[in-house]
């Protein structure tokens, strides 16, 4: 199963006859790292990175998306290699089920049931008392099959949303990690920066799987396509962010292993500094690559198939084979 | 020459006639470009053995009005290279569809299926009976990519194998 690779560091990614390596200097001696083509699911670019044409065409002549980060991990954009699965018929589907308020409304409504059903799922995990998220599952979320607009859904998944991040703090039980409010675009605190880092990460995770079926990534259905953004990647990206991020940044705060030292002190401690970011992409990587046996498969999938799994069924309901229904981790 | 059906109007690539005697669900969706991009390891073998095979041919992947590919053409025959011979029918019915379509173009030829791994050959002919049921067949496929919605799983023991197993159980 090929892997994301996470280049943290500078150098040069350069293309040497039919193997790709990674080149960097460390104390006046150069490093090559070799990195095998068939094993690349995905680059990312935290470093300074040069790279030429060669190395570039290569790896679309793989499908291996790269995509690039910031200085503080904020993401500037990717390089998606020219799609060859694409299908006429399929987009005009993507389309209807956009204009038609109704279709739309019921495939924006089911992101958010997923969303909803893996937030009250990790409550339940960390141990909180039901009485302090019953209004989320008894209140709110039926009223999200009710809702006739966007607007409405998204008012809702907010009061949802809100609620969860209070519960946060009872969660992670850490002073350092406090969080009052979500904040984003900068994050204004480290825990703001642990899940605008996480769902960043999340959502060019989900752009790659969309990329690989012949899904167009700006026909959404719960965001607007009108995003400066990948919309439909945001949309899918709803499910799995408190499925695979939050989980793994409660685990990672619980047991220490990342704390305020991690964060990068001269900006206030609202990004991750280099040793913070290899951390969480270390643990984010084990979580993508953890299984569980597929129900209906009956074979061991990974976390980040069952992404591609919920692309499937996204194409499933557009054609008219078998209604969406939105993943829920069922253990 | 057939008359009583149009073959200009029904006529489809090679891999369609191949596809529907394997599952109609995989023709349908086939038809609509939603294929899948399949990394694994029986993909990449199939692809090398097309390469490798029969180099000293000269005539290697002939593309016909745009639509048929024919592994390997030489002064008598149609060559198509397998695999597995596990879908035996499937493939000889494709390549008797070659011989179908090329006899409709004035040119007569004869087939052979080469499985190299099996180290085993099949000698193809098209004879009246198999024009009939590729006349049949070719309305059958049209019939199929004219439906709004792709037909159901087909619970094969195959299935476990195809590229999109993911797809339609998951």
């Amino acid at each position: 199963m090929p892997r994301n690779y996470y280049i943290n560091s500078n150098g040069r990614i350069r293309r040497k006859e039919n193997t790709v390596y990674f080149e960097t200097e460390k104390d006046g001696e150069s490093l090559k790292t070799p990195l095998p083509i068939n094993d690349i699911d995905t680059i990312f670019i935290f470093g300074e990175v040069d790279i030429n044409t060669k190395a570039i065409n290569y790896l679309s002549q793989y499908d291996i998306p790269m995509h690039f980060f910031n200085y503080y991990g904020y993401y500037s954009g990717s390089f998606l290699p020219r799609k060859k699965n694409v299908s006429g018929s399929l987009l005009v589907e993507q389309v209807k089920h956009h204009i038609d308020d109704s279709k739309r409304q019921m495939l924006a409504i089911s992101f958010i049931e997923g969303a909803v059903h893996h937030i009250l799922r990790n409550l339940r995990k960390s141990g909180i008392s039901v009485e302090n998220f019953q209004n989320i599952e008894k209140d709110l979320l039926p009223k999200i099959f009710e809702t006739k607009t966007i607007e409405e859904l998204m008012a809702i998944e907010g009061n949802i949303r809100e609620h969860y991040y209070q519960l946060f703090n009872t969660v992670i039980k850490n002073k350092d990690f406090f969080i009052e409010k979500r904040e984003k675009r900068p994050p204004t605190n480290p825990i703001n920066a642990l899940i605008s880092f996480g769902n960043s990460i999340m959502y060019n995770t989900v752009l790659t799987e969309i990329y690989r079926t012949q899904l167009d990534p700006t026909i959404s259905y719960l965001h607007s396509p009108q995003e400066k953004r990948f919309s439909l990647s945001l949309d899918i990206a709803e499910i799995f962010k408190p499925f695979i991020i939050d989980p793994l940044i409660f685990n990672l705060i619980k047991t220490g292993q990342i704390t305020i030292d991690d964060f990068d002190k001269d900006l206030n401690y609202t990004y991750l500094n280099e040793n913070g970011r290899k951390k969480f992409l270390k643990a984010y990587e084990e979580r993508l690559s953890k299984t569980v046996k597929h129900r209906r498969l009956k074979r061991n999938v990974s976390y980040r198939q069952l992404i591609r799994l919920e692309c499937y069924k996204l194409i499933k309901h557009l054609i008219g084979d078998e209604i969406y229904k939105p993943f829920k981790a069922w253990w | 020459m057939i008359e009583d059906i149009n073959f200009n109007r029904l006529k489809v690539n090679g891999i369609k006639v191949n596809y529907f005697y394997i599952c109609h669900r995989k023709l349908w969706l086939f038809d609509r470009k939603i294929t899948m991009e399949d990394k694994s390891d029986k993909v990449l073998l199939g692809a090398l053995l097309h390469m490798d095979s029969y180099e000293r041919e000269r005539q290697k992947e002939v593309l016909i009005d745009n639509l048929i590919s024919i592994d390997i053409l030489d002064g008598v025959n149609i060559k198509e290279v397998k695999y597995s011979d596990k879908m035996e029918k499937a493939d000889k019915m494709q390549v008797l569809y070659y011989l179908y379509y090329l006899k409709n173009l004035g040119i007569e030829k004869q087939g052979i299926i080469n499985y190299p791994k099996q180290k085993k050959r099949e000698f193809i002919q098209l004879t009246e009976e198999a024009e009939k049921e590729l006349e049949a067949v070719l309305i059958e496929i049209n019939k199929i990519l004219k439906q709004e919605k792709p037909p159901p799983v087909i619970d094969a023991a195959y299935c476990q194998k195809c590229a999109y197993f993911e797809f339609c159980y998951g």
